[in-house]
This record gives C-alpha cells, structure tokens and sequence, in this order.
C-alpha cells in the first residue's frame, strides 16, 4: 500500500457567501480507506465533495488529492452523484453513460474507439450490469442505475472515490448490493471511498471513520468517537442523545 | 404539370437542395433539442426569425440575413437570460413576446413589399434563391463540423450534468453553443417550412426517433433519416399534387413517422421484459434490515 495519503486538507474553511460552512478543517485519508461525511441538510456535504471535484475552490487552507489540488475532469477522484432517476425517454443506455466516463469530456468523433468498447464492456461486467446495459437508462430501477453509475465512476480506475447519497431511495437489498461493490473495490484495488450520507446504519459495517459536519463545526473520528452523545452535543451545541440499538446508532435531537 | 416535369425546373431543384440540407442539420439537432428539453427554444427562436428579417428588411433590405444575424441575437439573449434550466422557458416567453411585439413596430415603418418578412412566418420553399442555397450550404457545414467535433461532450452535458461537470466538460459554454446551432439551424429552416412549422423537422424526428431506440448514434441517424422522408417527400408530393402547400404534406409525413413509431415503441417494450427491479441473486440478507 502507497505510504502517503490519497487526500489531505490542512485549514481547510469554505464559505459560501456570508455563510461559513466549516473552518480549519484537518483531514488526511489513506488508500482503501472508507470514510463516511455525515451532518445535518446545508452542513457543507455536498459542498465537501465539490471542492474535491476542484468545482468549488476553499475559501482558505489547503487540499491535495495524491498531492496535487483539485481540478475539474481530474482522473484520480471517481464520483457517483447524487442518486436522481433518469428521464425514462432519455434516448441513452447504460452503455453510452459508462463510456462518457471515459471519453464524454473530450472533443472528438461521435462513436467511441475500440478500446473505449472494450473497456466499457469489462466495466459493466465488473459491476454485474451486464443483462441490462443495453436498456434505455431511464426504464432501469434505481439500484440497476446506480451500479452503472458505480462503473461510470470506475473506469477511469480513481484512488479516490467519491459517493453523493449513493443509497437515497434504494430498497436495504440495493443498498448492500451496492454497499458491496464499492466495498470490494476498495479492499481489491486500495480506492479510497468517501461517501456523503444521512443514514449511518447502512454503512457502519464498513466505514473507517466518519466526518461529521454539522452547525459550521466538524468532528472526526471512528464511528465509536463520533457517534457518542458527547461528541454530537458539543458539535450541535445542544443536548444530543445518540442511543446504540443492537447494531444501530439512533440519534435523537438533531436534524440528521 | 406533375413532379418529374417540375424536377426539370431550377425553381424545384433548389427547393429539392433546400429541403434535403434543412432536414439534414433539423434531423441532427433534434435528439439534443429533446434530451435538453428544449421544443420551447426551438419555437421561440423560429418565431423571432419575423422579427429579426423584418428588421433585416428596414435596415438593409436584406430579410434573410437580417434573420441570420437576430438568430445569433436572439440566440445570446436565450444564453444569457435562460442560464437555469428551471427558468429557460419563462425568459424565452418573454424575449419571444417582446421580439413579436418589435417586429410589428418596424414591420409599419417599411414601405416596401413586405413579402420577404410575412414569408417567413409561414415558408416559401419554392422562393428559393442561388444565394439562399449558398448561405443554407454555409450553415450546415458549420453546424455538422460543430457537432461532429461536440458531440460526445453535448451529449454527456444533456444526459448527465453533474457528472459531465465534474469530468471537466464546461456545461454552460457547450450548452450556449448548442442554443447557436439550434437558432441558426431553426432560422434557415424558418424561411422554408415557415416558423411555425419549424417543430415538424426539428423535434418530431427526433421524438420519433427516440421511440425507437436507446443507442445515442441510432437516435440521431433515424432522426435524420425521418426529417429527410418528410422534408423531401412533401416537396415531392406537392409538386405532384400544386394545390397543397409542401409544408403542409411535411407536417403530416413527420407526424405520421412520429405516430408509426410510437406503435412500433409500444410492441416493442411489450416484447422485452420491463427494468423493474430484479433483486441480485444469492444476495444475504440485509445485516443492518429490520425483521418485518
């Protein structure tokens, strides 16, 4: 396993207008890492994942992704966004979604090359998509569109994977059927995962450690230092019980 | 007089030449027009056509340019105004109304014989000049070359916005640029099959087409395919029969393939098993599910 860390921030602090979403921000996440971004609705998740995406720039600090900044198309983050169904007329497969992972940015002739093909093949047989990648995108179910999207996000063989809500309006069958792929791709090939989600159950099995967002704060830790009544009460700065039932976290008293 | 002696006449060659390149660059623009949900834009900017040849008319007595060039205006305005999807269509309604109303104004201070203008409102396919040939041949290299070469990036911004983002496509640029095509495209299709006739090569093709298949590439090629059986077979069949007027016979065709193709669509889907969800098989149940 590579010695240095796939991302790093260091004082890292975004505001968006007058709004300063978090500041002084440390983060460093090693390959094969799994680590989840939870918080409230408007805690700066999204806005997380987009200055990784080298859309949005940090209002100060630092960020390196394999220790360089982020830059818009880079080919060293994979992203999954957030998961919102395709129009069912949209004249597209999952097919020509997986190959504009590969070659959608860039200028050129219409048809893929050979190479793309054969590519995108193998990449819809990694993720088991392969009975149904030459439907029209927008007839499949939400969990059969979100492994294509797993495979858009895969092709170009990323260190670092990013996830918006990957498991929003999947069935808990979908759910680990995706869980496990991205699971198996960090364990296979050392990607590391960061995933934004409202919902910690799911993904506690797997997650290294968590980032919580919340009330411009932020904390970070494994699930077992995060999810604790403690720690969610000062990030809130409110009373915040955080129950343990059997294999689930239940937090009572804040908005996520 | 019937189709094969007319055939022999320029006036029906260059309409033929007309019609054929017109349902070419409609038939390509179409399926991104559909995939960006754009039919209004289409609309918008082929009744603008009037306004900007009218004003073509007053100031250099040249209505087709003067459409050209408001193309570009009116297509900078839907650029600009219309930059969120959500709101597109509301700022078009509003160029659109402000547009009729400016043409009507400089429409009453022209003398002149206002034929060019009010042409086209509704199309004058056999009107066409040598020079309206030469510039029509201009628009579409332009627009084929600038599609070729865009392609795969319009498509990825079309169908996949947040994705295409973040791989680095700069979705507003590629997005204004597809609305130049689309206004030079509608324009040079206005003054043949009219402004409100323009849809009929623009998105029913492409409507069409897309009941047919999923395959991007298939889509444009049928699209494509369909604006020419309409485009030429109206004119065809208007020589044939003089009395009905091409744009007439072209509305009915592309509507007729639209319908044939919905039908077909439906059998279709009706012999493929539909995507519902299949649950993955051999999947353990879930470990974090609650027993029901």
């Amino acid at each position: 396993m590579a010695p240095h860390p796939v991302l790093t921030l260091h004082a890292a602090t975004l505001e968006l207008g007058e709004r300063r979403l978090w500041s002084e921000l440390e983060l460093s996440v090693e390959h094969g890492e799994f680590l989840a971004v939870l918080g409230p609705n408007g805690a700066g998740k999204t806005s997380f994942l987009k200055v990784l995406l080298g859309l949005l720039p940090l209002t100060s600090g630092a960020v390196r992704i394999e220790g360089i900044s982020p830059r818009r198309g880079s080919s060293l983050v994979g992203y999954v966004p957030q998961q919102r169904g395709f129009d069912a007329e949209l004249g597209a497969r999952g097919r020509d979604l997986v190959a504009l992972g590969v070659d959608g940015h860039r200028l050129g002739r219409p048809w893929p090359s050979r190479e793309t093909r054969r590519r995108v093949t193998a990449a819809i047989d990694a993720v088991g998509a392969a009975g149904y990648a030459d439907a029209p995108i927008g007839r499949l179910s939400g969990g059969e569109q979100q492994r294509l999207r797993i495979a858009q996000a895969l092709i170009g063989d990323p260190g670092l994977l990013l996830c918006d809500e990957p498991l929003l309006s999947l069935d808990l069958n979908h759910q680990q059927a995706v869980l496990d792929l991205i699971d198996d791709r960090r364990r296979g090939h050392g990607t590391a995962v960061l995933m934004v989600t409202h919902e910690i159950n799911p993904v506690l099995p797997l997650v290294d450690r968590i980032l919580y967002l919340a009330s411009g704060r932020w904390a970070i830790g494994t699930p077992d230092e995060v999810m604790t009544s403690a720690c969610l009460s000062d990030l809130y700065g409110t009373e915040i019980d955080v129950l343990r039932v059997r294999q689930r976290i239940v937090v009572i008293g804040a908005a996520a | 007089m019937n189709v094969t002696t007319y055939l022999q006449l320029p006036f029906a060659q260059h309409a033929l030449i007309a019609a054929t390149v017109i349902a070419l660059i409609s038939g390509l623009i179409g399926p991104f027009v559909a995939s960006r949900d754009m039919a209004f834009a289409v609309h918008g900017a082929a009744e603008l056509a009037f306004p900007s040849a009218a004003a073509g008319l007053l100031i250099a007595g040249d209505a087709v340019n003067g459409a050209l060039i408001g193309s570009l205006v009116v297509a900078t305005a839907i650029g600009l105004l219309g930059e969120r999807q959500s709101e597109r269509n509301t700022a078009i309604g509003v160029i659109l109304a402000f547009g009729l109303g400016l043409g009507v104004l400089l429409l009453s201070y022209y003398h002149g014989f206002a034929a060019e203008a009010t042409n086209i409102l509704f199309g004058n396919i056999l009107g066409v000049s040598t020079h309206d040939i030469e510039v029509l041949c201009g628009i579409a290299v332009l627009v084929v070359a600038v599609l070729a070469v865009l392609y795969r990036p319009l498509l990825f911004a079309s169908i996949d916005p947040d994705v295409a983002a973040a791989r680095g496509v700069r979705n507003r640029l590629v997005g204004l640029v597809f609305v130049y095509l689309l206004a030079l495209t509608v324009t040079a299709a206005a003054q043949i099959v009219g402004t409100l006739l323009v849809l009929s090569l623009a998105i029913t093709p492409a409507a069409a087409a897309r009941r047919l298949s999923a395959n991007p590439l298939k889509v444009t090629g049928l699209s494509v395919l369909f604006a020419l059986v309409a485009a030429d077979g109206g004119l065809l069949l208007s020589l044939q029969y003089d009395t009905i007027k091409a744009s007439v016979f072209i509305t009915f065709i592309s509507f007729t393939l639209y319908l044939g193709a919905r039908c077909a669509g439906v059998a279709g889907a009706r012999g493929r098993p539909a995507g519902t969800a299949r649950r993955p098989a051999g999947l353990p149940p879930s470990p974090s599910g609650c027993p029901r």
